[in-house]
């Protein structure tokens, strides 16, 4: 019975040691690929370490302007758009978890009914496109401002805290945003880290908002621009005969640092932001 | 009615932003569902637009494409839950059984990895790696001996290739909420089912299971709810025409439709028709989870 028991762990710690690597292996090998020379691409003997050793895919990544351009704007549109999502979800939130607040039960009726039924990707458009935010910075931050699940949990939390600390801040002589701004907010740090991270990766990584909202190159972010090179094929031919060798070869080494180059903010910072995350996610599976 | 409304001047103050954001983003959208009933014109504005009454209910209904499209988005909303319902089940009850915290905790913080990479970047990686010049599947199967494979000109294959990207990308998040739910269980169970001379498959049985079993239930109810509602963005990106036939979705069908051709009203009519059925859905999903567990969106 003893040696059935070690031997079942034995295949779980492989079998998890299997998963850990299906996961990872991807990046590893995108890494591998894009610093490799293409002579040993072709070759195939590329696998986990790059071989003949180069940077030259990253020089021409790195050396064209519309990376940057893009980047600055998917820097701009997730700090903006994070502090304006912030702001309105959790102020909503916490209006919406007082329940002395008139029409609270109609208003929280309001809102949980759009998780159920919308007005669908075209009405939204034409009403995106009535507000004058078609093509502007504001189409990438307003429409998104609220997230129904983000204001719910957050509500949810805003809910848990002890009614006696807005009576205190009320005999203080504080009014309800007052109460808000000073005693709720610095209680709810962790759920403010919580929140924000979601939102911040929900913008970083959008790409239906820029495809139905933006039309001019200079606007878009890293995800339009990352679809158009690697998946619509256009990396510039002069790029890459530029370099001479195989085109297949260096077209995939470029896209592949391209997508290093865009991924790596994420896989840098996920490794310390991760319990963050999953408090959030833990935080909708307690509600009552 | 004006002192109920003094009274909560300041909450309604700090709410007014979020109210503003659903009337307008939400809720006038749903306002201009009305052009599915007219022949909305650019130039006259959605009031002044000619009614048309029922022609682009009739118009889908009648298109040969209506029912590729329903089977289309129905059969890839059910492969998904079939084979990715279970999967994080399993996959929990697994790390469960890791019994070093570390190892654990590198296991877990790989496997959640993936949920936080864009659906760009996962389509990109699927295409390029299914690639039958250099991708690296293809690179295995002529090292085997085998034929190259156009992948994703197989119609055939767009559904499993879809369905394990997502059982990829969200495998490990979709864990969290099975493993807060096991360490609720009672431990004194487990050693009652020893002295009992339980073994392990016994205790995964009459223990475990049973412990959990209320999660699952709540968790296979929201994921029914969802059958219908296939992330847009994905679909969109890893399709192309030679696959149509499999991978047209109705809301990529929509977007074809509505952005691209620019005909606004019949879109939306399509729109509205996968709305109200997955509405229907939902909505009684969530009526069973709140009469079966008490766990519901609201």
């Amino acid at each position: 019975m003893q040696s059935r028991i070690s031997l079942f762990a034995i295949f779980n710690t492989l079998l998890m040691l299997l998963l850990a690597f299906v996961m990872l292996y991807p990046f590893v090998y995108m890494l591998a690929v894009s610093l490799s020379s293409d002579v040993y691409v072709m070759k195939g003997e590329v696998t986990l370490w790059p071989k003949g050793w180069n940077l030259r895919m990253y020089e021409l990544v790195l050396g064209d302007p519309n990376i940057w351009t893009s980047y600055r704007n998917t820097i701009i549109y997730t700090v903006l758009g994070t502090a304006i999502a912030m702001l309105v979800t959790s102020m909503g939130a916490y209006a919406l978890s007082r329940k002395d607040m008139t029409f609270h039960r109609g208003f929280t009726l309001m809102i949980v009914f759009t998780m159920f039924f919308g007005g669908g990707m075209i009405p939204t458009f034409l009403v995106v496109r009535s507000l004058g935010l078609v093509d502007t910075i504001w189409g990438m931050v307003l429409p998104g401002a609220v997230s129904t699940w983000n204001l719910i949990l957050m509500r949810t939390f805003f809910s848990g805290i002890p009614k006696e600390l807005e009576e205190s801040g009320r005999i203080d002589g504080l009014n309800d945003i007052g109460i808000f701004f000073r005693i709720i907010v610095p209680l709810s740090k962790p759920v403010f880290a919580t929140i924000s991270l979601f939102y911040a990766v929900g913008i970083w990584n959008n790409f239906l908002y820029p495809l139905l909202y933006l039309r001019s190159q200079e606007l878009f972010p890293l995800q339009v621009l990352l679809r158009n090179l690697v998946l619509a094929g256009s990396v510039s031919s002069g790029q890459v005969t530029q370099i001479g060798g195989d085109n297949l070869v260096v077209e995939d080494s470029l896209k592949y640092a391209t997508i290093m180059v865009s991924t790596l903010p994420i896989l840098i910072i996920y490794p310390f932001v991760q319990k963050y995350f999953v408090k959030g996610s833990m935080v909708g599976a307690v509600k009552g | 009615m004006a002192r109920a409304f003094r009274r909560s001047k300041y909450l309604w103050l700090l709410f007014l932003p979020c109210l503003v954001y659903y009337l307008l983003f939400k809720y006038a959208p749903m306002f201009g569902l009305v052009i599915t009933f007219k022949n909305y014109n650019v130039f006259k504005g959605i009031w002044a637009s000619d009614w048309v009454g029922l022609k682009y209910y009739r118009m889908f209904f009648s298109n040969p494409d209506f029912w590729v499209l329903m089977k289309n988005t129905v059969l890839l909303g059910v492969y998904k839950l079939v084979f990715g319902f279970p999967a994080p089940i399993i996959l929990a009850l697994l790390m469960n059984e890791i019994k070093n915290a570390v190892f654990k905790k590198w296991v877990q913080t790989f496997s959640y990895l993936p949920h936080f990479i864009s659906n760009v970047i996962v389509a990109s990686m699927v295409i390029m790696f299914l690639s039958p010049t250099g991708g690296i599947v293809n690179k295995l199967i002529t090292a085997f001996g085998g034929s190259p494979v156009n992948f994703m000109m197989e119609p055939g294959l767009f559904r499993p290739i879809y369905v394990i990207s997502e059982i990829w990308q969200h495998i490990g998040w979709e864990t969290i909420i099975y493993l807060a739910a096991l360490t609720a269980v009672d431990p004194q169970l487990y050693e009652a089912a020893g002295i009992d001379g339980a073994g392990r498959w016994r205790k995964l049985w009459h223990v475990t299971l049973p412990g959990i079993a209320p999660t699952i239930m709540i968790v296979l109810i929201l994921n029914i709810g969802k059958v219908l509602e296939i992330g847009f963005e994905k679909v969109f990106l890893m399709y192309n025409p030679a696959v149509y036939s499999t991978a047209d979705i109705i809301s990529t069908y929509v977007y074809r439709v509505g952005m691209e051709q620019g005909n606004f009203s019949y879109a939306s009519a399509i729109d509205l028709f996968m709305g109200v059925i997955s509405f229907i859905f939902i909505f009684s999903a969530n009526y069973f989870s709140r009469r079966l567990g008490g766990t519901s969106l609201w």
